[in-house]
């Protein structure tokens, strides 16, 4: 080929395949979800990435075994990386309209969702036909995906903080860890003590930015039996004697004691990171939080306990209770969402199955005994199946839960348009965790108008 | 004399062509025939022009007038403007970004230039000296970054800039974690990514000066500040204004600095910009539609810096 026709050649093939790419961005969920021999196939996220191979073969394996059980369904997997738990990739997607079929959302998401006009009303499709448990899963749960007497997503995971602490650091500190703190006054004394021990370890380490310092605030305002939102969900209602409470005490901690460590504005990942590496002895989160010290930070399990949250003068009054669920994606037929509702029912909605897998994964090394996900209602048959297969198969020291199971806080959920306000609250808390002058007062009121000025936005 | 035509090249005056559609069409078609290849990279540049940039472009600006709830779609005229306007963040973000832009120029800008012209003053090993400058910015903005926010600026006294510290026995610092030095650390990182590519501008702006007009200046007895204020500033006179614009316009697009090194806002507010505070309001607090009417307004006055820039050098030349 001479040159002049090879760049001709060149030039048409780079044209064509911008046109081909362009094309190829446009993409959307298979048409009518069904094929000529009548297959009904849908879309799902959260396959785990290539590197979690055992995940990955765990979830190819559901796949498969699934649609072995439902030879009409094809379960077409995406994987999309940070995608099921970032929510600027979130929002990027649904804005984008690149959600898949059955997508997976935080709690906190269901308006963000609604707002996008992404989300299919599943009311009359989710019943015992399509998912065998439904009846038991806790109705409190249903009514977070409710919204105007409608169901939008299942959930299939939920949480509540407790205290969590590292066992090796307390006992080093002279503390007992049988007899962790009840009270923030008694956090503190800890605190004190394990920071003492130098090295850098932080005694209590709290977040501050990513959203987790306002969603940590949260669970802490909660703790003393406040609330970020009057009743009716219009306006702020953090700027006030508790709110202060709360941030006064971390003040008072990072400067006064100087028992919360040196790095500060601390992210989801940061804080886990300090606590895999041993120098953190305290902070609060749910009971997953020692897996992914384990499974993502090089942490053990044997190191960490978990108790109650702690309460300003005696047991909290309430913790924060979050988790996660399935949306459905406007637009499918109704036979792609029975097929999604069963696929979820398999995957996250059955004892013994998916994630309630625990013979599976026991000898995996993935958590088996931690007292999470809280799905079922008390009492009902799922929630015992469940519970005894847990025990059954338990690979983690139950015992380092049992002060948290044995001394259940009422969960209260999480506010109306939860991640905006988080992300309003990081200043507050960043301000008091890295500012020894820092005015709490002004940085409430800030927050407080914001966060009025977002609500008033969104009504 | 007199004047000799090539026939078919030049017409009499006020002779009138007895077919000038035709010619025209004849023209075109062999204009674009001669051209096919040329033509054809420049569609594919147009459409890549048109779909990444002006479309999204465009549709910013209908956003920005726009509200979508439950995926209804209406026009709200001004509203999202006055609603970011009032945003406490607002005027914050803004002040900081300035306050960067302007530490920027100071540092950002002045720095390279002193650079460029020590590097051209250097008799021995240029080659090597020019790519240790420029070796920063191989390194991908982001590992850039986790290496200032990890090792450079940890707070602890274990970090690099705070063992130097102590080691001359000067206080240390919290570095991001102080709101005070969180700008003038994002600049210090933010100059050393980018110095590199400046530097090797200036040095090709420098080595075209014409080596006379050093000569003629020695001679007149000016020394090497005389000669840098009298010879080397007008002579790149142009770059450096070109860069002094490239420089605002880059830096008041500051977003991946507070994105890694502060986490995003920083302490308090101390590291919104306004790009991190459009990409707050679309990403986390659900209102791309406010993050929409935000980025209109960072445009309107990134053009506004774009058209005195325009203006001024038209002037000067």
């Amino acid at each position: 080929m001479s040159v002049p026709q090879y760049r001709k050649a060149a030039a048409i093939a780079l044209a064509a395949g911008l046109g081909l790419s362009l094309a190829a961005c446009s993409t959307k969920s298979d048409d009518a979800g069904k094929d000529a021999s009548g297959k009904v196939t849908i879309t799902v996220d959260c396959q785990p990435v290539g590197a979690q191979k055992e995940l990955l073969k765990n979830w190819n394996d559901d796949v498969a075994e699934f649609q072995r059980q439902n030879p009409n369904i094809v379960i077409k997997s995406v994987s999309v990386g940070e995608q099921c738990n970032n929510p600027p990739d979130f929002t990027a997607r649904l804005a984008g309209g690149t959600v898949t079929d059955v997508f997976y959302g935080y709690m906190t998401d269901l308006q963000q969702v609604l707002d996008s006009g992404q989300a299919m009303d599943i009311t009359e499709y989710a019943n015992k036909d399509t998912v065998p448990t439904w009846d038991s899963v806790d109705p409190a749960l249903k009514e977070v995906f409710t919204d105007g007497g409608k169901l939008y997503a299942v959930p299939v995971k939920n949480y509540s903080m407790g205290l969590v602490y590292n066992k090796v650091l307390f006992q080093r500190a002279g503390l007992d860890v049988n007899n962790p703190p009840k009270t923030w006054a008694e956090v503190r004394e800890a605190a004190k003590k394990i920071s003492a021990l130098g090295g850098g370890i932080a005694g209590y380490s709290e977040y501050s930015a990513g959203n987790t310092g306002g969603w940590h605030f949260t669970s802490l305002l909660y703790s003393q039996g406040g609330q970020v939102l009057t009743e009716d969900g219009k306006k702020a209602d953090f700027n006030n004697a508790m709110g202060k409470q709360v941030l006064q005490n971390l003040k008072d901690m990072r400067y006064g004691d100087n028992s919360m460590g040196s790095r500060q504005l601390l992210q989801w990942g940061d804080l886990l990171t300090n606590a895999g590496a041993g120098k953190v002895g305290m902070f609060i989160g749910a009971p997953d939080a020692t897996q992914a010290i384990v499974s993502q930070f090089q942490g053990k399990f044997q190191d960490w306990a978990m108790s109650p949250l702690p309460g300003q003068d005696g047991p909290a009054k309430a913790t924060l209770g979050g988790g996660e669920g399935y949306f459905f994606k406007k637009g499918l037929s109704p036979e792609q969402v029975k097929a999604g509702l069963k696929w979820i029912a398999y995957q996250k909605l059955t004892p013994g199955k998916g994630q309630f897998d625990y013979v599976r994964a026991k000898p995996q090394n993935y958590p088996v005994g931690l007292p999470q996900p809280l799905l079922f209602k008390n009492g009902s048959d799922a929630q015992k199946q469940e519970f005894d297969l847990r025990k059954a198969n338990a690979n983690v020291d139950t015992a380092n839960f049992a002060i948290f199971e044995a001394n259940p806080v009422p969960i209260k959920g999480e506010p109306r348009n939860a991640q905006a306000i988080y992300a309003v609250l990081d200043a507050a808390m960043s301000g008091v965790l890295t500012n020894p002058n820092a005015n709490i007062d002004a940085l409430l009121k800030t927050a407080e108008d914001k966060v009025n000025q977002l609500l008033a936005a969104g009504s | 004399m007199a004047i000799t035509t090539v026939p078919g090249t030049t017409r009499p005056p006020g002779r009138r062509d007895p077919y000038p559609s035709a010619r025209r069409r004849a023209g075109l078609g062999r204009k674009v025939r001669d051209n096919l290849t040329g033509h054809t990279f420049l569609i594919g540049a147009v459409v890549c022009f048109a779909v990444f940039s002006w479309y999204p472009m465009v549709r910013g600006v209908v956003m920005s007038f726009q509200r979508t709830r439950r995926g209804e779609t209406t026009w709200v005229g001004w509203d999202n403007y006055a609603r970011i306007i009032d945003d406490p963040s607002f005027w914050t973000a803004w002040k900081n970004t300035f306050y960067f832009t302007v530490l920027a120029l100071v540092l950002g800008y002045a720095v390279p230039f002193f650079v460029a012209i020590l590097l051209n003053e250097f008799r021995h090993a240029k080659g090597y000296l020019r790519i240790l400058v420029y070796l920063p910015v191989m390194l991908p903005p982001a590992s850039a970054l986790f290496l200032f926010k990890f090792y450079a600026y940890d707070p602890s006294e274990a970090g690099l800039f705070n063992a130097i510290l102590a080691a001359l026995h000067l206080p240390t610092s919290e570095w991001m974690q102080s709101p005070g030095m969180t700008m003038p650390a994002m600049v210090l990182a933010s100059t050393w990514m980018n110095m590199g590519s400046a530097v090797l501008i200036y040095l090709a702006a420098l080595q075209n000066i014409p080596g006379e007009l050093y000569e003629a200046a020695e001679l007149d007895g000016a020394g090497i500040w005389r000669r840098i204020r009298h010879v080397t500033i007008p002579q790149t006179r142009l770059i450096l204004a070109l860069l002094a614009m490239l420089q605002i316009v880059a830096t008041m697009q500051l977003f991946i600095e507070p994105l890694i090194l502060a986490n995003g806002a920083g302490t308090g507010d101390s590291a919104t910009s306004v790009a991190y505070l459009i990409y707050q309001h679309g990403f986390f607090q659900n209102d791309l539609n406010g993050a929409a009417a935000l980025g209109v307004i960072m445009l309107v006055v990134l053009a506004g810096f774009s058209a005195v820039y325009v203006r001024l050098t038209a002037k000067q030349d």
